[in-house]
């Protein structure tokens, strides 16, 4: 009896440990609420602008949890586009999602059943897949539950605050907030790319695309930001992989 | 909005948004093995934010002086390897602060 509770307690513990808990989740969560919070503000008001009513502008965030296609998104309603327009630019927008869930399927330990990927995979965005992905330990089911409550609640209440109180705040107020939210981006990558020279070079190859597609007028005017994005990550990481081909599963260069 | 127009395009925006996370994620259940597409997949992540964060968050205020002292501020808290939190209220402040700055120039 005795043996087999230290069984359990052996072989339960480790699980819990490796795949993070609930409360830490929630407590990793809590930057990007708030980052959440000031830029679903911005989209609240612009939705409202677009000719949404608030009630219309929160049913889009609580059904997508996504920055650029819900604006691409509200841009097709506001000029009653079709839906096969909606379908495809929701897919060459958000494509990125899938890329991350791939990579993210080999981060996740047992906990993660068929249906528990199903139900969770609602809330996969950049930031959460940032944070969780930056984890020393695997991705548990309870961890990435808790990891994507406040973000979800920022996202919605953000949305439900700048669609009803959008015209009273001052612009310079909200420009400012929406900056954090890129200085969220900056907290992944820079300690990363501090401590792995593939992952440096990658972010900078990365940046000097994005860039390409932003000030050559051609690109900016023919390739949208959702796809621009999808190139500069693919090719910069594709990159990574042809001048590191000894990059071991450590994260450091073995050659 | 009228809810004709709104919610057949509302319905297929979600939907689609949910199957390109969920697909891939629900079915995709192998280890990757191969060493370049696993470092490809490791890679992704920084590659994605890097490009989506250079240059839009110099655009993301009206004013490109006082987003690039947010950018300097984050880059600088990071590289300390302050918290998430830390870095994403210190790059809004310090935004905030040089937008403040930027109008007492402006106006005097």
């Amino acid at each position: 009896m005795g043996d087999l509770a230290e069984k359990n307690q052996k072989a339960s513990v480790p699980a819990a440990d490796n795949g993070g808990t609930f409360h830490e989740g929630l407590k990793d969560g809590l930057a990007i609420g708030l980052g959440y919070l000031s830029v679903s503000f911005s989209f609240g008001i612009l939705a409202v602008a677009s000719g949404l009513s608030w009630w219309q502008a929160v049913l889009v965030s609580l059904t997508n949890i996504t920055s650029a296609g819900q604006v691409a998104g509200v841009g097709i309603m506001s000029a009653s586009g079709g839906l096969i327009e909606m379908m495809i630019s929701q897919i060459v927008i958000n494509m990125r999602y899938s890329l991350m869930a791939i990579s993210l399927t080999q981060k996740t330990d047992g906990s993660m059943t068929a249906v528990k990927r199903a139900l969770l995979a609602y809330g996969l965005t950049d930031e959460i897949f940032g944070v969780a992905v930056s984890k020393d330990h695997k991705v548990g089911a309870k961890y990435f539950f808790g990891l994507t409550i406040l973000p979800v609640t920022g996202w919605v209440s953000g949305t439900l605050l700048g669609a009803v109180l959008g015209g009273i705040f001052p612009d310079f107020l909200t420009n400012a907030l929406a900056v954090g939210i890129y200085g969220m981006f900056i907290s992944i990558v820079i300690p990363k790319a501090k401590h792995s020279r593939m992952i440096l070079i990658c972010a900078v190859i990365a940046c000097a695309i994005s860039c390409l597609f932003f000030y050559v007028p051609w690109l900016k005017a023919h390739v949208s930001s959702g796809f621009a994005i999808i190139i500069a990550a693919v090719v910069a990481a594709l990159a990574g992989v042809f001048f590191f081909p000894h990059y071991d599963e450590t994260g450091k260069e073995a050659a | 909005m009228n809810i004709s127009v709104f919610l057949p395009l509302l319905l297929v925006m979600a939907f689609t948004t949910y199957l390109v996370r969920a697909l891939p994620f629900t079915l995709f259940r192998r280890r990757i093995t191969n060493a370049r597409v696993k470092a490809f997949f490791d890679l992704i992540p920084y590659t994605v934010l890097s490009a989506m964060t250079f240059p839009a968050i110099l655009y993301a205020t009206d004013s490109l002086p006082a987003a690039c002292a947010g950018l300097v501020v984050a880059l600088v808290l990071s590289f300390f390897e302050k918290s998430l939190l830390t870095v994403a209220l210190g790059a809004c402040m310090s935004t905030l602060a040089a937008t403040v700055v930027m109008m007492l120039i402006q106006k005097g």
